[in-house]
């Protein structure tokens, strides 16, 4: 029997496709769980999980919440703006006055990138990465795969392009590493000035026109305008970008084929994506929505079978 | 390591049909009775079952369901590797309904233990039965016997009782395995 090769979940640039795989398998069996009557069962009772959030998400938190009740765990909740976090501590005393309590498991999210790699060189606790900053989501690109996969049958040879603000999203470097290691076509397409340099290093081409874009892929990833995290302007006007790089139902219809539509949510609707676009039978947001539960609940079951006694 | 032949393919075909005939007189036409084979091992013998009382004794429109214990199990985090799932497929309700566990050898007890609690996550039968080819009595850590039982079988704690299937490893035939 398998197992994952790491013992924390700390970015998708640790995993290897196997883990992938097993993730992935065992998420399956996990969403026939999800879909039964009683939805829960007995497998963590043992097992306390943390949910450390110093920065907000709604849903995120709770998906991973759900996610760990699902699996019987005991889960405790932490948010920083009501903490000692204010008051000058640091992470590790918060973190490790938490651990005291006898906490098996730490899901964290963080402003700063790189935060759970920190955590984990220091505590015992098994970490999984919730989002640390514009680093990597991993749960996140995880589960868009996973859809992918589900609704196409296949990620491998698949072309997908992510299409929005690449510069400030963990998801799209999350999302980049997840569908190259499974071996799909990745291009990323949105204003320059929301471009990282040296993205092209990843293995992802750079697309400024959304048309050419479009008609090249099976999949596109619409990234949310992260208005709260652009110190400066990076674009004229929403308007501008919505004009530029937001898909509407008319332009899907020009296209010879039915390609996937994806997006992490929250929804600007009208900018990002046309609200008949993000109803449509195209749009897969929901079921990236439901996947999420199931995959969380995949890779918690799983670290969880690697901390001993 | 030694083995030894508990049952040979032919006492398994008569043991089977035994078990097929009692599930008969119990049941009779199974409209309220369904049929649940243990993953991963005891779906052979359940779809074995079924087979037989299809084709030779003409009992139609059997519901048959396989389900899987892992995420039930008490030892999971006990052993070196992680618990790994089989599918679970109930495609319909199994409430009020007469359930007939089947599994291919009953040893602890605790697989069938597991089992109780996960089929409550389908709903609340109206009974629940045991049905296992194997009963390795003396071994139980549970008070949990089977209602059917096709042979019992004394053996030791460090012997194995192998199961093998004619459409999974090639034919049917048991083992006492012992090192």
């Amino acid at each position: 029997m398998s197992q994952l090769s790491v013992n924390h979940l700390l970015g998708i640039k640790y995993l290897n496709e196997a883990d992938i795989q097993l993730i992935f398998e065992t998420a399956d069996h996990f969403k026939e769980v999800i879909n039964r009557p009683i939805k829960k069962v007995p497998s963590l009772r043992d097992i306390t999980i943390a949910n450390l959030f110093f920065e907000n998400s709604t849903r995120t938190k709770l998906s991973f919440e759900l996610a760990e009740k699902r699996l019987s765990a005991d889960v405790i909740n932490f948010s920083a703006a009501q903490s000692s976090v204010k008051k000058g501590e640091t992470l590790i005393d918060t973190v490790n006055n938490i651990l005291s309590m006898k906490v098996d498991m730490v899901v964290m999210r963080h402003p700063n990138p790189g935060a759970g790699i920190f955590l984990s060189r220091h505590i015992d606790a098994s970490i999984v990465n919730a989002g640390d900053g514009a680093h990597e989501h991993p749960t996140q690109a995880l589960l868009d795969t996973y859809s992918i996969r589900e609704k196409l049958g296949d990620v491998s040879g698949k072309n997908v392009v992510i299409v929005g603000d690449i510069l400030h999203s963990r998801v799209a470097l999350s999302n980049i590493f997840a569908l190259k290691l499974q071996g799909a076509n990745v291009k990323v397409c949105g204003p320059m000035t929301l471009i990282p340099k040296y993205i092209e290093t990843l293995g992802v081409e750079v697309e400024t026109d959304l048309k050419k874009a479009l008609k090249w892929c099976d999949v596109a990833n619409m990234l949310r305008v992260q208005n709260e995290r652009m110190d400066i302007s990076y674009f004229p006007s929403t308007r501008e970008y919505t004009r530029q790089f937001g898909v509407n139902k008319k332009m899907l219809d020009t296209l010879d084929k039915e390609i996937v539509i994806m997006h992490p949510g929250p929804i600007n609707r009208g900018v990002e994506i046309t609200s008949d676009v993000a109803d449509s039978k195209q749009a897969i947001i929901l079921n990236q929505v439901e996947n999420g539960v199931a995959i969380r609940m995949a890779v918690i079951y799983l670290l969880a079978s690697k901390i001993k006694n | 390591m030694s083995q030894k032949v508990l049952l040979s393919s032919k006492d398994i075909h008569i043991i089977l049909h035994r078990l097929a005939c009692q599930l008969i007189e119990n049941h009779l036409d199974f409209k309220n009775t369904v049929l649940i084979g243990i993953q991963p091992r005891g779906k052979f013998l359940a779809d074995r079952l079924i087979k037989i009382l299809q084709e030779e004794y003409q009992v139609k429109d059997i519901q048959l369901g396989y389900l899987d214990i892992t995420f039930y199990r008490d030892d999971f985090r006990r052993g070196d590797k992680t618990l790994e799932a089989n599918k679970t497929q109930i495609d319909f309700l199994v409430e009020d309904k007469k359930i007939v566990f089947i599994d291919d050898v009953l040893y602890t007890g605790r697989s069938i233990r597991a089992a109780l609690t996960a089929i409550q996550s389908f709903g609340r039968p109206a009974e629940i039965e045991l049905l296992t080819l194997i009963d390795r009595r003396f071994s139980r850590h549970l008070p949990i016997q089977p209602d059917y039982r096709g042979r019992q079988v004394d053996a030791i704690n460090e012997e194995k009782v192998k199961v093998m299937w004619k459409e999974n490893e090639g034919e049917d035939v048991i083992y006492l395995v012992s090192n």
